[in-house]
């Protein structure tokens, strides 16, 4: 017999790696990583009780009007996606970020930071897709920056995009609002946009195409407040899939939330796609969903309203939120178990929007 | 999905957990091998539908984990180099070394790619003359014949700016010391079904009869694994001690002849040792002789490393199945995913970081 460490007597372990001490891709992946960043270091710099609140949107009393105002960030590789296009990306994106605080989007702006050799055409192309659904959804695209760096120091085109738009009187939506027996309420399939990314971005043929679902939701959220004000908060799962949007309001909320899995509506094909890839679904980007966490006596007349939108055609109640465990969600399985859907520590897909 | 759901169904887990259950009379201790069957026990919360006295322990089947720290602090090396681009597998990036980790590397300039095969990372050194492509190959048999094909391919192409930094283990080697251990307290193995789909089951009726042992080869879905505990509750029952196969929809007694061959074209079998468990005899694969050239510890000149590894965790008992994970004063305190302090926490596979992520709530409020 080799001399093994249990014949030593001893047990083996590395010493653990501290705080890093520069930024790693999943810094960016909206899990954990991504929470210490802005916990650790921008709100203890930045802190004020708008930004505090860590919603998608900081909400502004100005002379009686309420705003809502946002920024967003686009590096999405590939440019050209089925379903969309990192410039239709870039207004959908901002556009939810406010329609999550119950606002009516009114005013984007636009700065793209464009590398060195970019084609001119696909510039174009871009700036078309962007306003063809800042028009669709009804905003003006009314200021804007360019920037041009070095060949090699960008990666074709990185766009951001901040937003304004007006909170009606009365909306108040905020991520630590779940109360305990507030139902959650999904509105349709997780997973499209991120597994759209993945499979264009590895090769991956199935029967049929994985699309995107990058939409603009504010007119859904519309529909929604029509109908009731029993909404306490929104939020759509981007980064992080519905797992890091979940772990938000848990925490924010200081509630448990625990979510039927058989109840999530998810494609075949996008089931297929993270089987291959090692992937789980409710980790993986949307850009076209929202998460409604509801009263309960309101559930039901809300999701009648949501199945009304065909953004909203495959909503579905699919949890409750407690109060056993402060701050953690779980999943019950088909089998009657259940687990923790936890943050991710790191990166699960690299850069997907 | 098809080829999927079939084996996910909660009525037939419910009536194969109940079949379970009237068979069995005694307490029984089974180890899945695989850290795939490990996740996917965790995932589904199988041990929730078991009787009490089923105890499953977690075995020393995942591949990330047992990778020695001197391998990866040689991986995170190599990536330093100007000119040398290392790909490996996404689970490896993440496996800390004894200061930093491939991410970080990566973060400050280096090279590392993740890639779904070594033969992309094949496909990297031959669109990239002018770098060095080194693949970090790591895994059991399941593995094996793959990374064997990309160096057997490099070889027959001439592709000279490829090569490998290997670091592959067999299974059979570590059931022999787990079972060889006095403080053992497996009776009963959940045989690794994807290892078997390669090297096929001939050699684990030795390891039965040797031990008196039964061992079931199973798959990875959750109907897969009830089958196959109750397939060994069955023999334990019965006092029997035979090698079946449950996942025969994959593993053939022979196995993949064609990627054996390729295996034993490219690899020998050496002693290799296996983090926090230490060496054991005949337990690894290293390139033979004639493919030396493609050997990364050659070419690079790297010499043996020698990490000390500090005295806190529990790795070693938890990955023989002697203690589980939460008997560790460290789990889900000082060690956690993000602060892996040994093996079994580093990987989603690992036995630690599948309790973490799954079940570390039913601790904190028993």
């Amino acid at each position: 017999m080799p001399d093994t460490v249990l014949d030593r007597g001893l047990s083996v372990c590395p010493s653990p790696i501290g705080t890093r001490e520069r930024i790693v891709l999943g810094h960016g992946s909206g899990g954990r990583l991504s929470a210490n960043l802005v916990h650790d270091l921008f709100l203890p710099l930045f802190s004020n009780p708008v930004l505090d609140r860590l919603d998608d949107q900081a909400i502004l009393e100005i002379d009686g009007a309420r705003l809502a105002f946002t920024t967003d960030s686009f590096v999405v590789r590939p440019l050209f996606f089925p379903g969309g296009d990192i410039g239709s990306l870039a207004v959908h994106g901002t556009i939810n970020d406010l329609a999550m605080g119950g606002a009516t989007p009114l005013y984007l702006s636009a700065g793209f930071i464009v590398e060195e050799g970019f084609p001119i055409e696909s510039l174009r192309r871009i700036a078309a897709s962007m306003g063809g659904a800042a028009a669709a959804a009804g905003v003006a695209i009314v200021t804007g920056d360019t920037k041009v760096v070095e060949r090699g120091k960008g990666d074709g085109v990185f766009i951001n995009t901040s937003g304004i738009g007006r909170v009606p009187s009365g909306i108040d939506l905020s991520s630590n609002r779940a109360r305990p027996r507030d139902i959650v309420i999904l509105s349709g399939t997780v997973g499209d946009h991120g597994m759209a990314i993945m499979s264009s971005r590895e090769g991956l043929e199935f029967e049929s195409t994985i699309v995107s679902d990058s939409a603009s939701l504010h007119q859904l959220v519309a529909e929604m407040l029509g109908v009731s004000r029993g909404i306490r908060c929104l939020r759509d799962p981007t980064r992080g899939g519905l797992s890091g949007t979940l772990n938000e309001i848990a925490a924010q909320s200081q509630v448990s939330i625990e979510v039927e899995e058989s109840r999530i509506p998810i494609r075949e094909e996008v089931r297929a796609a993270c089987e291959l890839l090692g992937l789980d679904p409710l980790y993986v980007a949307n850009e076209g969903k929202l998460v409604a966490i509801v009263a309960p006596e309101d559930a039901d007349l809300l999701l009648a309203a949501m199945r009304r939108h065909p953004l909203g055609e495959c909503a579905a109640i699919i949890g409750e939120v407690g109060k056993k465990y402060a701050g953690l969600v779980s999943v019950r399985t088909a089998f009657g178990s259940s687990r923790i859907l936890d943050l991710l520590p790191g990166e699960q897909l690299p850069r997907i929007c | 999905m098809k080829y999927c759901d079939e084996y996910r169904d909660p009525q037939i887990a419910q009536a194969i957990a109940g079949r379970i259950a009237n068979a069995t009379t005694r307490p029984w201790v089974l180890m899945e091998v695989c850290g795939g069957q490990t996740h996917t026990l965790m995932r589904y919360g199988i041990g929730d539908l078991l009787p009490d006295s089923i105890e499953l322990v977690h075995g020393p089947g995942c591949p990330v984990c047992v990778t020695p720290l001197e391998l990866i602090d040689q991986a995170i090396r190599l990536a330093a180099i100007p000119g040398v681009t290392l790909a490996s597998f996404g689970d490896m990036l993440r496996v800390p070394g004894s200061s930093t980790d491939l991410f970080d590397v990566r973060a400050g300039g280096a090279d590392v790619r993740v890639v779904y095969s070594p033969l992309d990372a094949l496909k990297i050194a031959r669109d990239n003359p002018e770098r060095q492509v080194v693949f970090f190959a790591v895994g059991f048999e399941t593995t094996a014949p793959a990374n064997a094909m990309a160096v057997w391919q490099a070889h027959h192409e001439g592709i000279a700016n490829f090569s490998m930094l290997v670091s592959h283990v067999l299974v059979p080697p570590a059931m022999r010391l787990i079972l060889q251990s006095p403080s053992n307290r497996v009776q009963g193995f959940i045989g690794p079904g994807h290892v078997c789909s390669i090297m096929g089951f001939g050699e684990y009726h030795d390891i039965a009869r040797e031990f008196g042992v039964p061992i079931v080869i199973g798959g990875f879905e959750p109907l897969d694994l009830l089958e196959a505990i109750s397939m060994l509750v069955a023999q334990l029952e019965e006092g029997r001690a035979e090698v079946e196969n449950q996942y025969s929809r994959s593993v053939e007694y022979d196995g993949n002849l064609p990627a054996q061959n390729m295996m034993r074209t490219v690899f020998s079998v050496v002693n290799r040792k296996w983090r926090g468990i230490g060496e054991i005899e005949e337990s690894g694969l290293v390139l033979r002789d004639e493919y030396a050239a493609y050997d990364a510890q050659r070419r690079f000149g790297l010499e043996s490393l020698e990490v000390r590894e500090p005295a806190e965790c529990i790795s070693a008992l938890v990955l023989q199945g002697q203690k589980k994970p939460v008997d560790c004063a460290a789990f889900g305190k000082r060690c956690t995913p993000m602060t892996p302090l040994g093996a079994p926490m580093v990987s989603t596979e690992g036995a630690c970081a599948a309790w973490y992520q799954y079940k570390r709530h039913d601790l904190q409020h028993a």
